[in-house]
């Protein structure tokens, strides 16, 4: 190297453009990234305030113990009453044939999937099973309407055209998989060595899965449950083609009855200006049902947790 | 009895328990599997009698011999890929940066707690936000914003719009899945040559978790395709003879179109329904085949 020359620069002015203008590309696709998952803080915000901008009006005109606590809900008959406990009720009604059905079968198909089917068998019935989960719910709605509602009328002569029975088995249908998916997977991560300890003392296959298995697996069993019970709340299609329209407080399931998504889509089915007190009473039956959903979500997502502790 | 006779006994006993529940258990496990063979056989006989070309190729009419599903399908394929066009960029990206950006602190705790939570949202609820917030804008005044008309309306902006924020958290969880998935040897062997976060993300990264997300996203797009309540609230029409032609015509979607047939008291709109039902079935079979066959291929390269 000759003497006095400069030394060369490690970097050159241009590479260092560069490599500012490459940092900055970074910081704005860092930024964008960021930006997108930031869309689900608004969305959840979205939907607590429209919920609330729209039921705090409804709110001022019912008092809110009336909603709560009322018996009678006319919203569209003079004399308006709005107490949602008939909406509550339908929907509990129909929760509560659909979690009959799907929690024991479920459960049962759980077990059988995790403790006896060969895995080849599993690896079959699994995917069909989740084939179910994937019927969009108006295919359910019209399966209620075509074939499960007559079938009951065949067998039980006082069974309506729409009634809260036939919409509560199709829901349960629906919700079959999810119990049955999510409780396999309970069960599936239940270790080994407390079978074996089953086995080491001369249980039978049913004495470990129903003694010691369902047991262990309890909470994420648990879990799976309310899950699908939140989903079985939550559901619409089903339940407004087949369950009717008639906000009743009973608990005979022949009869037809509304439910809260019930009432939501039969309102936004009519022509309610924005403003008036129908539109805003389904906002006022909106919030109630995201805090019923929200509450079995939040409590299942927390046992789930414990569950995990448990064995991991 | 001695007490051998009794184990005898008891041991007889126990094993026919074993038996019935094994049987029972079976039972449980088929009851799915039949209900579902019920359901499609229950569809095929009422429907499959009006499934013709016209059928597909017929505007919506009062008389149900005349009356078509192409308002309906067009307008599900357009609600469905704008929906794709939001959904895919902004699931991923959110799925990249929770996975490859964030430090694992309080914002990422607090962002998983609200996708989970997200996820278990019920549908009608998204419609009830996309009405006000997309369909009325909060009450604005239509003006043209950076060329875009607001509010949507009742358009096929608005349902897409709708749409893309319910199957949102779906496509993140799929997508994160998939991130993770990744080998983290991959990144290092990418910083260990000198490559920036994103440079590692879009070269190395992306293209060993894109097969995996594409699962995720077609079975996301198939959830939008199926839904019903959330177009019911936002007000997609049920009677449009007409195929959308931008993006803020107004729309009809085959569950719609399904929902509306079997609320009619005639006979013959109910097997109509039952016939769209057949079209939409057989349209998301399609989507599932191509997501099994996606998640197929990912499965055979990595090995």
């Amino acid at each position: 190297m000759a003497a006095g020359a400069a030394p060369r620069p490690r970097v050159t002015a241009d590479q260092l453009r560069k490599r500012r203008s490459r940092s900055l590309k970074e910081e704005v696709i860092r930024l964008s990234l960021l930006g997108s998952a930031l869309v689900s803080v608004f969305v959840s915000v979205g939907i607590v305030s429209v919920l609330l901008g729209e039921a705090l009006p409804f709110f001022g005109e019912v008092s809110v113990s009336e909603f709560v606590t009322g018996t009678t809900w006319t919203p569209l008959l003079e004399p308006r009453h709005f107490g949602v406990l008939p909406l509550v009720g339908g929907t509990l009604l129909v929760a509560a044939i659909a979690a009959l059905l799907a929690v024991p079968v479920g459960s049962l198909a759980a077990l059988y999937l995790s403790e006896y089917a060969s895995p080849r068998v599993r690896r079959r019935l699994k995917p069909t099973l989740e084939i179910l989960a994937g019927v969009p719910t108006v295919v359910y709605g019209t399966f209620a309407l075509a074939v499960v509602t007559p079938t009951l009328q065949a067998i039980l002569p006082d069974v309506r055209v729409f009634n809260a029975l036939s919409a509560g088995i199709v829901v349960g249908i629906m919700i079959l998989p999810m119990v049955a998916s999510l409780s396999d997977d309970a069960l599936r991560a239940v270790p080994q060595s407390l079978r074996n300890a089953g086995y080491g003392v001369g249980a039978t296959k049913r004495e470990i899965s129903l003694g010691i298995v369902y047991p262990a697996a309890f909470s994420g069993v648990i879990s799976s449950y309310l899950l699908a019970i939140s989903r079985a709340i939550g559901e619409t299609m089903i339940v407004a083609m087949a369950a009717g329209s008639t906000p009743r407080l009973t608990l005979n399931p022949l009869e037809s009855i509304q439910t809260m998504t019930g009432y939501i889509v039969q309102v936004s089915l009519g022509d309610t200006p924005a403003g008036s007190i129908e539109f805003q009473s389904i906002f006022a039956v909106g919030l109630g049902l995201f805090l019923m959903t929200l509450a079995m979500n939040l409590l299942s997502q927390k046992i789930m947790a414990r569950f995990r502790e448990t064995y991991s | 009895m001695t007490a051998s006779d009794r184990f005898r006994a008891d041991s007889g006993r126990r094993h026919r328990r074993e038996r019935t529940f094994r049987r029972l258990a079976l039972s449980a496990t088929w009851f799915g599997v039949v209900m579902l063979g019920i359901l499609i056989v229950g569809i095929l006989k009422d429907g499959v009698g009006q499934l013709s070309l016209d059928f597909l190729d017929n505007f919506p009419s009062r008389k149900p011999e005349q009356a078509g599903f192409k308002a309906a399908i067009w307008g599900s394929v357009w609600a469905v890929s704008f929906t794709g066009v939001f959904s895919v960029p902004l699931g991923i990206g959110a799925a990249i940066y929770l996975e490859e950006y964030a430090h694992k602190g309080r914002l990422v705790r607090i962002l998983e707690l609200l996708i989970a939570n997200l996820a278990g949202v019920p549908s009608i609820l998204y419609g009830m936000l996309g009405l006000i917030a997309f369909v009325r804008m909060f009450g604005l005044e239509t003006t043209t914003i950076l060329g875009i008309e607001v509010p949507f309306g009742r358009s096929v902006l608005a349902g897409s719009a709708t749409l893309t924020l319910l199957i949102l958290p779906v496509i993140i969880i799929a997508s994160r899945e998939a991130l993770r998935a990744v080998p983290d040897s991959l990144r290092q062997a990418a910083y260990g040559i000198g490559a920036t976060r994103w440079q590692c993300v879009r070269h190395h990264v992306l293209p060993a978790a894109i097969p995996g997300m594409l699962t995720g996203v077609v079975l996301a797009l198939s959830r939008a395709l199926g839904e019903t309540a959330p177009l019911i609230m936002i007000g997609a029409l049920t009677y449009v003879a007409f195929v959308p032609e931008t993006p803020y015509d107004l729309f009809t979607a085959m569950p719609i179109q399904i929902f509306n047939w079997a609320s009619r008291p005639q006979l013959e709109f109910h097997h109509l329904a039952a016939t769209g039902c057949i079209v939409l079935l057989v349209v998301l079979l399609g989507m599932n085949g191509l997501a099994v066959w996606l998640r197929n291929r990912a499965e055979s390269r990595k090995a």
